[in-house]
């Protein structure tokens, strides 16, 4: 049984259906996806379907790509920046093989961009369509265990509880120690858990031209944001937000505006940072 | 009904509802932006236009009661193509399909405070969409400064009864309007101020 898969016409993998969703799938998901644009911030549930990887390797953001994707897109796929990590090529090339799309690394270049973890340094514009992979949609999981009344509270508006923990976090530190996932409040109305990007990312979402879209799979829930919509990341006036990176220069490129990865690079505490986004770290040397 | 009188869905059903359904997308997400649907080809039976079809085609189905005003042969059209149950009265129905006047916007699915998406969309068949100039600003999310949108073939006093839909969000139903191939959409956010 290891013969290679029956390849069709245009170079896409033959029994299967266009981006491998059924028709009824895709309708099912492009409903919640347009309730979800008229709600930003509101959590759709939808019946997420078992994809052919894990949950937590970007199933919600598979299913809202391939119910978004046409023959015409570009797409891109992110995996905490990289294009050129295992998450990233696997996705990438899923979606070569069961929709026949271009594919590329430039954010300039691409239709559709699906994530893992991170916003493109390269700012986005109208017309792009950003898709990203959510493990856990609800942003009061961790202070409110039961859905039911979490639902209730988003239905009131009442965020109380997130307010609290911030409050508690600047008492016993002085300030507030979420680094990643930090929750924002979009069209001042819904707290949203903007998925685990850096805090440093929060500020690109505020008003960003292309389309927001979030996709969780396991949790079966999507949600969005339309472009030029008010996104705010939490927090008090005599506290504003800050968000954080670290006090280094990318070892490639030279950038200190950009997020950065450390990396350990002996066994005795020598280290470098390096651009988090390849795509854009690449373009910079080049342009050098 | 004779099963001939019964013209042609979508020629290509997973790429046309594509192609509609990002069009949608697109209009959903940028209010009062006309897009046009790629559905040359597309002829419904009277009343319906391509576009309110074609709306239908990419988004209803059995889970989806409709409810139109169309007539006969346009809801047998629809219930064949997509297996849509017919709705009982608006109220049951998660799509409203009007080719003459919408009903009161206050009778149909507004879902509720905890599951807002559990409301019904309304797909308004309309004379005119013209984008740019005149009628309404419309502000909102999905708008950078403003949106104009003149809209023919709505009842009069329309803004007023969407200045009512607006003020129980995020309860409410959203609107798809409909003209020949265009669609333009007004989610239930989006503010109309009229001028003239």
């Amino acid at each position: 049984m290891s013969a290679a898969p029956e390849v069709a016409s245009g170079g896409t993998l033959a029994g299967y259906n266009f981006a491998y969703l059924d028709e009824d799938t895709k309708r099912m998901i492009r409903r919640a996806l347009l309730k979800a644009v008229a709600v930003p911030g509101h959590q759709v549930p939808f019946g997420s379907r078992e994809m052919p990887l894990p949950y937590g390797w970007g199933t919600g953001g598979i299913q809202v790509t391939a119910s978004v994707i046409g023959p015409d897109d570009t797409l891109k796929v992110i995996d905490q920046g990289a294009d050129d990590t295992t998450n990233a090529v696997s996705i990438r090339r899923f979606f070569a093989r069961v929709a026949g799309v271009a594919t590329t690394e430039r954010t300039a270049d691409a239709t559709v961009i699906q994530t893992r973890h991170r916003i493109p340094e390269t700012p986005l514009r109208e017309g792009q369509i950003l898709v990203y992979q959510v493990p856990m949609p609800e942003p009061l999981f961790r202070l409110e265990p039961r859905v039911a009344e979490t639902r209730r509270l988003h239905a009131l508006g009442d965020y109380g509880l997130m307010h609290v923990k911030l409050y508690e976090d600047i008492a016993r530190r002085g300030e507030v120690e979420i680094s990643y996932n930090y929750p924002v409040m979009v069209n001042g109305r819904y707290l949203m858990s903007p998925s685990p990007i850096p805090a440093f990312d929060n500020p690109k979402m505020d008003r960003m031209p292309a389309l927001q879209l979030f996709g969780a799979g396991r949790e079966k829930r999507i949600y969005a944001v339309p472009p030029y919509t008010s996104v705010r990341s939490l927090d008090f006036e005599d506290h504003p937000f800050r968000p954080g990176r670290a006090d280094a220069s990318c070892a490639l490129c030279g950038s200190r505006e950009t997020y950065l990865d450390e990396v350990v690079t002996d066994d005795r505490g020598g280290r470098r940072f390096l651009c988090s986004d390849t795509d854009y770290c690449a373009e910079r040397r080049a342009d050098r | 009904m004779r099963a001939a009188a019964l013209s042609p869905g979508l020629s290509d059903p997973a790429t046309d509802a594509q192609g509609c359904f990002r069009a949608l997308l697109d209009a959903m997400s940028r209010p009062g932006l006309v897009r046009r649907v790629p559905v040359a080809e597309l002829r419904p039976p009277a009343p319906l236009s391509p576009a309110a079809a074609a709306v239908l085609l990419t988004l209803a189905d059995a889970a989806t009661p409709v409810w139109t005003d169309a007539g006969a042969d346009a809801a047998a059209w629809l219930a064949f193509h997509t297996g849509c149950p017919p709705a009982a009265s608006p109220g049951d129905a998660a799509f409203v399909l009007a080719c003459g006047t919408p009903p009161p916007l206050d009778a149909l699915m507004q879902g509720t405070d905890e599951e807002p998406h559990r409301s019904a969309t309304v797909v308004a068949q309309v004379a005119a969409l013209e984008a740019g100039r005149g009628g309404w600003r419309l502000s909102g999310p999905g708008i950078d400064a403003a949106h104009r949108l003149r809209v023919s073939g709505l009842p009069e006093g329309f803004a007023a009864r969407w200045a009512a839909n607006r003020a129980v969000f995020p309860r409410g139903v959203d609107l798809i309007l409909c003209a020949g191939r265009d669609v333009a959409a007004l989610p239930r956010t989006t503010a109309i101020v009229e001028e003239g």
